[in-house]
């Protein structure tokens, strides 16, 4: 919208106020209004359809009131800020940009700098992650404002993961619509026709409001769309003319309220059949990825698995299910998938890849090995949001897998429904069965835990330091407090989710979904952002390469205060490519080429070594390191954590093993 | 880290295959060299990327299974072949995870208990 038509647009009623009382007072009308009236045919008189209302009725009904009458009106990025605050936004993680000055005007100095509190973000990417972890903790989705172009370029990787990872983001792109008004040059290259365009493969719905009041129902839409599941983020797309125009209107205007939508629920009799396959099968499974969205999604699932006695298996997109718990079997996952009559997959990212394996060995021309891991006749139930959700380009949505039963339904919101059919399903003659299964799995479990310290304690002396000691000393010094592991665990052997004890909902946060690189350090700032607000600690295991994608994320955590314990896992490498290379010089019978480095040429971060805790104190955040021998370890960690206790973030650089 | 610099730059004194019969210290540094560390870990212990943490030491597998698997296994692992490992080098990278001690009694480890 041109920033002239809107300044017009939103002064139609001062202007016809203008009009009325200018008519009154016999005085000469506006251009614009004598053009009105000579566009009428030259010599008749006009004739009013109805009694002109007196002079005085105009001008209580039209006029501004004295009171306002020095008043020119309200920016209307105020009332954006005031529907902005109708949804309780608590923070607006933000990369400063002139496409949405307007808005960031208000934001600090109408709104007061509250719901939302600009936090000051050093990159896009890191701003929309940094929402991305709030909500993993929080379950209430964040505003991101970013340069409609080269802002909403930086932020698309992370809204990309957001998007694989069900995960709710507002992003408003600002823009300068109107070619003919917008400033030439710098201001020019940052406006685009269709920003959205950029993220539209990868976010659930988008708008660009010509109007007040079409932002302030896009808006809420956005938010509302966004908060029904499957979660997704949103955009919408802010002309710059809008923003700085300016409304007569206030008054008028409304803010829609909102009411959220009630998540979808699998249907009647899908759930009764699951329920009878379940309750009937002799060895269920059940998978689990992005299943609990809150703390009662733990305790549902919970009472589903010990109604049926059946295995767990975490592939811990979420905090799905305690650890502690005898059900939780994820390290019996392959053989458990291989013996089961019936599985039943709760919100699996990817059911082909839990139900079959692929080997990387470049067999069958070069693709690699594909197998199937469960019985031919095992029945498969998902229940999936993500079905309602699905776009066709990127492909997220994973290969195909042919399921017996399937409910595009949200998990967690169905779980009542199925754990109640599946009680009523069970055969009375199955009970005793359905108990000695439990009485196997629970010495299954302790026998499991004891493999796992075994398996942690080889190489526990080593150094570069085990990442199965990093993670126990970490543990340590944490276990007394109300703590919350808020990164990634995957890249080094998953020891946090395998040998901490987790049964609370914010014990992990799951990984970024879609494994764009740069998601960790952020993602982990914004989850301890959420932590600080219910009081508690926060640590995040950092791979190396991942920290340099957007370092400055420490920055926005010593500015704004967030305590989070950054412990370093420096391989010192790409190490996923490192392999990966290696994994093709040997298929092709070539030596891998390693320069001056420890690994394939190009994979690894060294030569110089990056030092990680100079970088974290130039930054502002507290730091130790680098630390090479395991015994260095404990005393560090307890410095580190004090500093966070006093309400600061920390970083320890820890040189580890690989993986 | 500084350690296995000093094997990856021990590299380009010893040719890789220069027959230096069972020698730890030189398996060590072609251990890093053939990247097995980059899954298995510098001591052999595992990890997320050896299929459930399959450890090669303490007590590899015997030589026969141990050299057969490298050459020939089509799984998870990549195959190394003589062209780009020479039996001797396997035979030092097998003296490497022989030489290698056995880790602390997990019982006596307090943060395991
Ligand atoms: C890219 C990762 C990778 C690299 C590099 C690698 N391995 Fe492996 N290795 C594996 C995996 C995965 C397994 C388990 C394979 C399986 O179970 O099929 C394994 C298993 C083994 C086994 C069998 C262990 C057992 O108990 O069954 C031996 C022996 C072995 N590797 C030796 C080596 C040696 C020696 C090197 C270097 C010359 C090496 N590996 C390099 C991934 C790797």
């Amino acid at each position: 919208m041109a920033r002239e038509e809107s300044q017009i647009k939103f002064n139609r009623r001062k202007f016809l106020a203008g009009v009325a009382i200018a008519g009154a007072a016999g005085a000469a009308a506006p251009p614009a209004a004598r053009a009105a009236t000579t566009a009428l045919t030259p010599g008749t008189t006009p004739r009013p359809s109805a009694l002109r209302p007196s002079a005085a009725v105009a001008a209580n009904e039209t006029a501004t009131p004295p009171a306002m009458a020095k008043s020119e009106g309200v920016p209307a990025s105020d009332f954006m800020v005031d529907v902005i605050k109708s949804l309780d936004i608590k923070y607006m993680p933000c990369n400063p940009a002139d496409s949405f000055r307007g808005l960031h005007e208000s934001l600090i100095n109408y709104g007061g700098n509250k719901s939302p509190e600009f936090l000051t973000c050093t990159h896009e990417e890191a701003a929309v992650a940094m929402a991305h972890g709030y909500f993993k903790i929080a379950g209430k989705p964040l505003m991101v404002c970013v340069h409609g172009t080269v802002g909403l370029q930086h932020a698309a990787m992370a809204i990309y993961n957001a998007w694989c990872d069900r995960v709710p983001v507002i992003v408003v792109g600002g823009n300068d619509l109107d070619a003919s008004k917008r400033a030439p040059g710098v201001p020019t290259f940052h406006s685009a026709q269709d920003i959205s365009s950029l993220v539209r493969d990868f976010t659930k719905w988008d708008d660009q409001p010509v109007s007040l009041p079409h932002f302030a129902q896009s808006f809420v839409r956005a938010y509302k769309l966004a908060m029904t599941p499957p979660h997704e983020p949103v955009m919408i797309a802010l002309d710059a003319a809008l923003q700085e125009s300016t409304t007569l209107d206030r008054a008028k205007l409304t803010i829609p309220r909102y009411v959220p939508t009630s998540p979808p629920q699998g249907d009647g009799n899908a759930v009764r059949e699951a329920a009878r396959l379940l309750a009937n099968a002799e060895r269920p499974v059940i998978v689990v990825d992005k299943c609990a969205r809150t703390e009662n999604g733990v305790k549902l699932l919970v009472e589903l698995a010990e109604a049926l006695q059946a295995p767990v298996i975490d592939q811990k997109g979420r905090m799905n299910f305690p650890n502690t718990h005898y059900l939780s079997q994820n390290a019996r996952g392959r053989a458990l998938l291989g013996q089961a009559d019936v599985i039943l997959g709760l919100e699996l990212s990817d059911y082909w890849g839990t139900v079959n394996g692929w080997i990387d060995n470049g067999d069958d021309d070069g693709s690699g090995l594909q197998e199937s891991h469960v019985k031919p006749n095992a029945k498969l139930i998902s229940i999936s949001s993500i079905l309602l959700n699905t776009k066709a380009n990127y492909q997220d949505f994973q290969r195909f897998q042919v399921v017996d039963v399937e409910m595009a339904a949200d998990a967690e919101a169905t779980l009542p429904a199925l754990i109640e059919a599946v009680k009523q399903a069970l055969p009375a003659n199955q009970r005793a069965a359905v108990e000695a299964r439990g009485g196997g799995l629970k010495k299954a479990w302790s026998e499991t835990r004891d493999r796992t310290r075994q398996a942690a304690s080889y190489a526990w002396d080593a150094s570069p330091i085990s990442t199965a000691r990093m993670a126990m000393e970490v543990y340590a010094q944490i276990k007394d407090l109300d703590w919350s592991s808020v990164g990634g665990d995957r890249q080094f052997s998953a020891w946090p989710t395998r040998l901490w004890p987790m049964d609370k909902h914010y014990h992990h946060i799951g990984g970024p979904g879609g494994y764009g690189v740069g998601y960790g350090l952020p993602a982990a700032v914004g989850a301890a952002l959420a932590n600080r607000d219910a009081g508690r600690f926060s640590v995040s295991f950092q791979p190396d390469g991942d920290l340099m994608y957007s370092p400055g994320a420490l920055w926005t955590a010593a500015r704004h205060k967030i305590p989070l314990l950054t412990v370093m896992h420096n391989n010192r490498g790409y190490h996923q490519e490192t392999m990966h290379v290696q994994r093709m010089s040997n298929r092709r019978n070539r030596v891998a080429y390693l320069g001056k480095d420890l690994g394939p040429l190009g994979t690894r971060i060294e030569n110089p070594d990056i030092d990680y805790a100079k970088l974290a104190s130039a930054l502002g955040v507290y730091s130790a390191g680098p630390i090479t021998e395991p015994n260095e370890l404990a005393p560090a960690l307890k410095k580190a954590v004090q500093a966070v206790k006093a309400g600061e973030p920390a970083l320890v650089d820890v040189v580890t093993q690989p993986r | 880290m500084r350690l296995f610099h000093a094997c990856a730059i021990a590299l380009t004194v010893l040719a890789p295959g220069a027959a230096l019969a069972a020698s730890a210290e030189h398996g060590k540094a072609m251990f890093i060299l053939h990247g097995c560390w980059q899954c298995h870990g510098t001591q052999g212990q595992g990890s997320i990327a050896t299929s459930g943490g399959k450890r090669l030491a303490p007590n590899p597998l015997p030589w026969e299974a141990f050299s057969g698997f490298v050459r020939s296994t089509n799984r998870a692992m990549p195959p190394y072949s003589e062209k780009i490992l020479s039996d001797g080098d396997l035979a030092d990278i097998y003296a490497y995870l022989q030489s290698i001690p056995k880790p602390p009694d997990v019982n006596g480890i307090t943060l395991l208990k």
